[in-house]
């Protein structure tokens, strides 16, 4: 028997690339609700109130300090036990979702405070409330700042979706991991997973790259073009 | 216009402000003076309530500001109320303080359009009439990181006049510049000065205070030493403190 064999990918093709797609869709999902989700819990970690900050700082704390694959496992096969019962791919896009909003708090709230107190006190004195200078100055001097911090993160989020493969959904590797038992070719199937994910993964992480180097060179390199077109 | 009353302010065990008393008549020009930590930012701080003070009461235009007391016990006014008056009071900073991923334009019209509803092309009819005022037409595109200290301190003055202010409050404006910087950032206020805005300054330009001020006062420790008509203040300080900060800051003209 050859390594690869290559009529196992053109008979399964579609399957992979059913797999391939909710790989994409629970990325993308994940991604959006985390990435609006993480502001409150940034904002309640920051609060003046005790509870807010002791609560929202256990949440965070409890997500980043156990395993995601525990979460996972444990929003599956555990909830049903006080009667809440999730079918896998909601599951796994809860866990995701709760797994990553914690950790991007923490990426929003380092942006936050990196942006200088005068910032805060320019728009007071200028008689902005606290939500409007925090939505039209901080903010997004501070995500400017972490755009590259949460690509990283993005990037390692598509990577965990194959944990869903635990609970059932049928993901890549998990439409992998099916093909591969019943053709027994584990070599090619799990290369062209592989060869799937990298072709992803790795342009992302030039991506990011580049973003790390436009963010770091200032704001009014985005105006250049314009300038070029004026002259 | 603005009157601050036995204001006292500590950060801890350290007392800055020490019941301060202070009164400005509208159109007024003074210029607090005094060696760093003596509470002169502090102060001018408390006016627009960047800090809070722990005790005394600010009164802007004959009536109580930012809180209530009542049977000596003191109530802060709703967050809203606060913002709004301190829309009246333009408060220059420092380190300039301008929105670094704004344009010069939107730095001086986001406060008149998010705040106080004025129409976008209105507001940067405004602006630009505001830039032209401190020499900056051309810059209107630009952002603040392509600007000299000198040039960003005066988008910071025009920011702060966009809002229409009563009075303006400047924190050491020409401290972090250049020394050849600070002449057009002068100028600037000069030219403020004579259009009869009422500015509380705190500054280390002894030559601008006095030449503009109508009053100067010295400040050490928390308290104001020296309150006179800069001729006298430079000329013929009443108290020896005064006297020799006056010595140390130019020991060649003060006597």
């Amino acid at each position: 028997m050859e390594l690869l064999n290559f009529s196992v990918v053109t008979q399964y093709y579609d399957v992979l690339l059913r797999g391939f797609g909710i790989t994409i869709a629970m990325t993308l999902a994940v991604i959006t609700m985390s990435l609006v989700l993480a502001v409150p819990v940034a904002l309640a970690r920051m609060s003046n109130s005790f509870l807010i900050r002791l609560v929202s700082g256990i949440y965070v704390e409890v997500l980043r300090g156990t395993p995601l694959v525990l979460q996972l496992v444990y929003i599956y096969f555990v909830l049903p036990g006080v009667g809440i019962r999730l079918n896998g791919m909601v599951a796994a896009i809860l866990a995701l979702t709760l797994h990553y909003t914690a950790y991007l708090s923490e990426v929003y709230r380092a942006g936050i405070l990196s942006v200088p107190k005068g910032q805060w006190q320019a728009a007071s004195a200028l008689g902005m409330s606290r939500s409007r200078a925090f939505i039209r100055i901080i903010l997004p001097q501070a995500v400017r700042t972490v755009t590259p911090a949460l690509g990283n993160y993005f990037i390692s989020l598509f990577k965990d979706t194959a944990l869903a493969s635990v609970v059932t959904v049928q993901e890549l590797l998990f439409s992998g991991q099916i093909i591969a038992a019943r053709t027994y070719q584990y070599f090619t199937i799990y290369t062209v997973c592989m060869i799937m994910y990298f072709s992803v993964g790795y342009p992302a992480a030039i991506f990011v790259r580049w973003l790390e180097k436009r963010t770091s060179s200032g704001y009014a390199r985005k105006r250049c073009y314009t300038k070029g077109k004026a002259a | 216009m603005i009157e601050l009353i036995g204001i006292e302010k500590s950060y801890g065990a350290l007392n800055v402000l020490k019941g301060v008393s202070l009164s400005v008549a509208r159109g007024d020009v003074v210029c607090i003076i005094g060696p760093s930590g003596s509470g002169k930012s502090t102060l001018l701080r408390c006016i627009n309530y960047l800090e809070e003070p722990e005790a005394g009461t600010i009164m802007l235009a004959g009536v109580p500001a930012y809180r209530d007391i009542v049977n000596g016990r003191m109530f802060p006014r709703p967050r809203a109320e606060i913002d709004a008056t301190r829309r009246d009071l333009g408060m220059v900073f420092q380190d300039f303080n301008l929105f670094p991923h704004l344009t010069v334009m939107r730095n001086i019209t986001e406060a008149p359009i998010t705040v106080c509803r004025v129409p976008r092309a209105e507001a940067e009819k405004r602006a630009v009439s505001l830039l032209e005022r401190v020499g900056l037409a051309d810059k209107v595109d630009a952002y603040p990181e392509e600007l000299s200290g000198g040039q960003k301190q005066r988008v910071a003055i025009a920011r702060a006049l966009a809002m229409g202010p009563k009075a303006m409050l400047f924190d050491e404006p020409t401290s972090a510049l250049d020394p050849e910087l600070v002449g057009e950032v002068l100028e600037v206020m000069r030219s403020l000065a004579a259009d009869g805005m009422t500015m509380i300054v705190v500054t280390h330009e002894m030559g601008f205070a006095r030449q503009v001020a109508d009053r100067v006062i010295f400040m050490d420790q928390g308290q104001i030493v020296e309150d006179a008509p800069p001729e006298q203040f430079f000329t013929a300080p009443a108290m020896a403190r005064t006297r020799s900060f006056l010595r140390s800051v130019n020991p060649a003209s003060a006597g």
